[in-house]
């Protein structure tokens, strides 16, 4: 990660503002990648870039399969056809634990804490490079004691920026809503990922921790990670995004940025149906 | 009615290899259910293996007895990745359906008349471990005091087999404690979220099933050379729910939760016999209301309504922890 600041619209001016834009330096490219369930198209994105170190909210209705899409692009779910490079590298179809080893790690809507771990255990799980985890390994102590202890301090720096160092040593099951969210924002983080993706983020959070959870984000941001999150907040969409996407019925509908994509039409007809403003007595 | 000899009875019931046996069987049921969450419904299977891995080789292969033992965990291990490599990548149910399908099917196999040149079908085999005995280094006699007393052959099975749980209790205390067994306790809590973090589920629960299933093959060829003979009616499903009521009376997910309840199994299950057949002998409880032959059965329902009042009493098992059980979705 680097510290360095960029100004936050710079690699994004000039990008035009439509469904598939090209971006100066896509990070995740995602080509005609569909899903069907039964009869139903869930998915059906035939181009979609994500731009490096920016905050990129994902929007759309219910049901436009935003959660799906990132099922498939994590490896949580089997795409039926499509391809996506993440770093320039395919990772189409690859299992959902290499993907998070590739860089990309995702979070979920509803959080999957390990509930019977504590949370500092959650954390230090997270880390790569334990050779520990390894089932020989494991049986020496002294193979793995180094790496344990600076995964430790990792872990101590990571609980004290997100302010969960007084529940350390706690079951995670003990934890807020609120706080489960930002443990698995910090879980995440501990396995050092390039990008990561979040699924409503704010969802079930207080006002008060919403605002802490939006700043780590943004801190992220600065330091260089991408982000890719899904939010139905349009208030956390339109204060921290650089770029928003818009689904509705398995396709992305517009892109832009957050200042047009309010005005753009397509997305004022995915959310209020594209009848609204005509009389009731205008039909037929 | 002798107090003294029930409890003499139910404490060598206690501290007999077969409590042993059963414990170490359920280690690695606790490797399974407790620590992985793999619900294993045929651990009797792995028993199953291990001892007529021994039995076969040895009386139809004429193999040495170290040889028949190596036989029985390779087994083991094959069986494990051939349960598993099917199975593990789909939801726990259908681990616990084919496990306890794997567990009958190798009970008939093992029992039916074409298998039976070598496995000796329904009579099973005998007399296969006896180099075993030849280097006891106890000499002849009986040792102890009155019920608790064992032939130099008990006593030399019971240090093996006591031995054999201390190191696989270290082995799990080893396991449990790294970085390993913080990745197999998270495939326990939520396969997606470690699956997320980069761990790969699959190949870990893997890895618990060979290791489970070998201590419970292990458990199987101590059950053989004990009794010196291997049947295959005595590997029915019914073993696995002992097990798991063992496992769930000791508690689940802690390291000397098998062995806690093992002991406390057999005490309990020879305490209720040998007080029903004391209560009848000595007219307390009418011999109209239970037949002395009827005594086997009625302990286990006595043992089965005291293990529910446990659950409701005690959920967590004896050594469990009631704040974990409150927070675990299991």
């Amino acid at each position: 990660m680097t510290a360095e600041t960029v100004p936050r619209v710079s690699w994004l001016t000039g990008v035009a503002a439509e469904p598939g834009a090209g971006k100066p330096d896509p990070i995740l490219v995602a080509d005609n990648v569909t899903k069907t369930f039964g009869g139903l198209r869930a998915v059906q994105v035939s181009r979609l870039e994500v731009q490096r170190g920016a905050i990129t909210a994902l929007i759309g209705p219910n049901g436009a399969g935003k959660t799906t899409l990132f099922n498939l692009l994590t490896g949580f779910d089997r795409a039926d056809a499509g391809s996506w490079l993440f770093e320039g590298r395919s990772v189409t179809g690859l299992p959902a634990y290499r993907i998070a080893r590739a860089g990309l790690v995702r979070t979920f809507q509803l959080t999957k804490s390990l509930t019977l771990l504590t949370v500092l255990e959650n954390l230090k799980l997270a880390s790569r490079q334990q050779t520990g985890e390894r089932f020989f390994t494991a049986l020496v102590h002294p193979l793995w004691r180094a790496r344990e202890e600076s995964i430790e301090r990792l872990a101590d720096e990571m609980l004290a920026r997100f302010r969960l160092d007084r529940m350390r040593g706690e079951f995670a099951g003990t934890l807020s809503g609120g706080q489960r969210k930002l443990l698995e924002l910090a879980r995440a983080l501990m396995v050092q990922p390039t990008m990561i993706m979040l699924d409503e983020p704010t969802a079930g959070v207080n006002p008060a921790l919403t605002q802490s959870l939006l700043r780590h984000i943004q801190q992220l941001r600065d330091e260089g990670m991408t982000i890719l999150f899904v939010e139905h907040d349009m208030d956390v969409v339109m204060g921290i995004s650089d770029w928003v996407v818009c689904m509705a019925e398995g396709r992305v509908i517009a892109e832009g940025p957050p200042a047009s994509i309010g005005s753009n039409q397509a997305v004022i007809d995915a959310y209020l149906g594209a009848h609204h403003g005509r009389r009731a007595g205008d039909e037929g | 009615m002798d107090v003294l000899t029930i409890l003499g009875d139910a404490s060598r019931a206690a501290i007999a290899p077969e409590a042993a046996i059963y414990a170490l069987a359920a280690i690695g049921l606790n490797m399974h259910f407790g620590y992985t969450g793999l619900l294993n419904f045929g651990q009797v299977g792995f028993m199953l293996v291990g001892a007529y891995g021994v039995a076969v080789a040895v009386s139809t292969f004429s193999a040495p007895l170290w040889a028949g033992v190596l036989i029985g965990m390779a087994l083991a291990i094959a069986l494990a990745l051939l349960l598993g490599i099917p199975t593990l990548r789909l939801r726990a149910d259908y681990l616990a359906i084919t496990t306890i399908a794997a567990g009958e099917i190798l009970r008939y196999v093992y029992r039916s008349n074409f298998a039976s040149p070598v496995t000796g079908g329904v009579y099973g085999l005998t007399r296969f471990a006896d180099p075993l005995y030849a280097i006891n280094p106890i000499p002849v006699g009986q040792y102890g005091f009155g019920q608790l007393s064992f032939s130099d052959r008990s006593l030399w099975i019971m240090v093996i087999s006591w031995s054999l749980v201390a190191l696989a209790c270290g082995l799990m205390f080893l396991l449990i404690k790294s970085p390993w067994g913080r990745v197999i306790r998270s495939v326990r809590e939520n396969e997606d979220a470690a699956r997320s973090l980069g761990k790969n589920v699959f190949g870990y629960r893997l890895q618990s099933l060979v290791l489970g299933g070998v201590l419970g093959a292990t458990g199987g060829m101590l059950l053989a050379v004990y009794t010196q003979a291997v049947q295959p009616d005595a590997y029915n499903p019914v073993v696995t729910f002992y097990l798991y009521t063992l496992l769930i009376l000791g508690g689940a997910g802690r390291i000397l939760g098998p062995v806690v309840g093992s002991v406390i199994f057999w005490f309990v299950l020879v305490f209720t016999d040998s007080f029903l057949r004391q209560a009848i002998g000595t007219g307390l409880i009418p011999a109209s209301l239970i037949s002395p032959t009827e005594v086997g059965a009625v302990r286990f329902a006595l043992v089965g309504a005291g293990l529910m009042l446990l659950m409701i009493y005690r959920p967590q098992g004896i050594l469990g922890d009631r704040r974990e059980m409150l927070l675990g979705d299991r």
